[in-house]
């Protein structure tokens, strides 16, 4: 994916290297390779690759991997904002 | 016949119909009902040795997967994700832990199969723990490809994933295939602003002008929904929005030229380059959402500034086109 990137310094994931254990999960759900497992030892190797989409999060055994995951859909964040303000009608996603 | 009595057979054959049903949901025609049950299926001739592939149950993802397994066996365990595609459904969590952990227990699968392994796509990684299933059903996930297309190589590979079997792609026809969609979710607010402009510029200065009004917006939204997402790489900025202005710069720099823009007075011509821009931006950036790239807080850091930047410049325009006339 590297002819495509979006924003830099956007995404929210924070890992804790100290509680990591080097399972090496992380590196293998990542679709964007944002790690890397070189011995036991995990990295943050593409920070701003990272869409958020939480599957290294869900999948870390010890939770030192955080990520504030979502769908990053325009659409999506409209029909949020309608539905937080109670607007009915407008507030449908288009994959609901 | 199987620990378990008998199993649905399936083949990796795709018929016409399969590619008719397909194209269909592409284009939205029954897209959200484009199913099949939920359960366990034998692909070609199974034995309880034979990998288990785990996939959701739009018609779609199913029917690529098995056409994906062309000449081999396997066992497919369809997750009930309400016609929902993996990736999307994963996000949402219906391609997860717990409607995983539920199948492995309704299908009878320890009682079907050898091995305590699963295959599950990468893109399902954001709905499933694998530690969490492995404890409660001793089954073990391995995160196998990508693209199901992969897969007959990885088993080959001896279920080992190559760095290219876990690199996403957006290729122009990948990007391609999902333009009808766009264009179909487009299709009634744009219809009605259409109308819209047609009477409002008929008022304003005849039939020609409410004409022109609405190709010009017409022309905005194909430049948004169309050429925006397929020269997605070759367009400036890492901005959606961005890249749609330029899309729509293209549309109202082609129109100035095609429809005689010489003769349009200054204040239309300002709003258009203005107004057709907005509205092919708004498009593009639109298409954030079929992308696998985009991050939720990027669109949102882009939107803060975007949405009111698109709407200034539609007011302004709209004041520019009533000033022009009335001044």
């Amino acid at each position: 994916m590297k002819e495509f990137r979006y924003l830099k310094n956007a995404t929210t994931l924070e890992f804790r290297p100290k509680g990591c254990a080097g399972c090496g999960r992380c590196v293998e759900v990542c679709p964007h390779q944002v790690f890397e497992l070189v011995g036991k030892r995990v990295r943050v190797v593409d920070r701003d690759a990272c869409m958020e989409c939480g599957a290294c999060a869900r999948n870390c055994p010890l939770a030192v991997i955080k990520v504030d995951a979502g769908v990053g859909c325009a659409a999506g964040l409209i029909a949020e904002w309608f539905r937080e303000r109670n607007v009915k009608g407008l507030s449908g996603a288009c994959c609901s | 016949m199987t620990g378990v009595g008998k199993v649905a057979r399936i083949s990796s054959k795709i018929l016409l119909s399969d590619r008719l049903g397909a194209w269909k949901a592409r284009w939205t025609i029954g897209r959200m009902t484009y199913t099949v049950p939920p359960g366990l299926y034998a692909l070609g001739h199974p034995t309880p040795d034979d990998p288990v592939l785990v996939t959701a149950n739009y018609k779609m993802s199913f029917d690529i997967v098995r056409s994906a397994m062309v000449g081999r066996n396997a066992w497919l365990l369809v997750l009930e994700t309400f016609g929902i595609n993996v990736w999307c459904a994963a996000g949402k969590g219906t391609f997860g832990t717990e409607e995983l952990v539920r199948r492995i227990g309704a299908t009878g699968l320890a009682k079907v199969v050898n091995h305590r392994r699963l295959l599950l796509p990468i893109l399902g990684a954001p709905g499933v723990a694998a530690y969490e299933v492995a404890r409660r059903t001793g089954f073990s996930i391995s995160y196998a490809t990508i693209r199901a297309n992969d897969l007959p190589e990885y088993l080959a590979n001896g279920m080992v994933a190559t760095p290219a079997m876990r690199q996403l792609t957006f290729t122009l026809l990948e990007r391609l295939v999902l333009v009808p969609v766009e264009l179909v979710l487009a299709l009634k607010s744009t219809a009605l602003i259409a109308l819209c402009l047609f009477v409002l510029g008929t008022l304003l200065s005849g039939p020609s002008a409410g004409i022109m009004a609405s190709i010009a917006y017409l022309g905005a939204i194909l430049a948004g929904t169309v050429l925006g997402p397929l020269l997605l790489p070759w367009l400036p900025g890492s901005s959606f929005s961005i890249k749609g202005v330029v899309v729509g710069l293209i549309w109202s720099t082609a129109l100035y030229l095609l429809a005689g823009g010489s003769d349009w007075s200054m204040p239309v011509t300002f709003a258009a380059f203005l107004a057709l821009p907005a509205v092919s931006a708004f498009y593009t950036l639109n298409f954030t959402g079929a992308t696998p790239f985009t991050s939720r807080s990027g669109v949102k850091k882009e939107m803060r500034i975007a949405i009111p930047a698109m709407g200034s410049a539609l007011v302004v325009s709209f004041l520019l086109v009533l000033a022009g006339r009335f001044l």
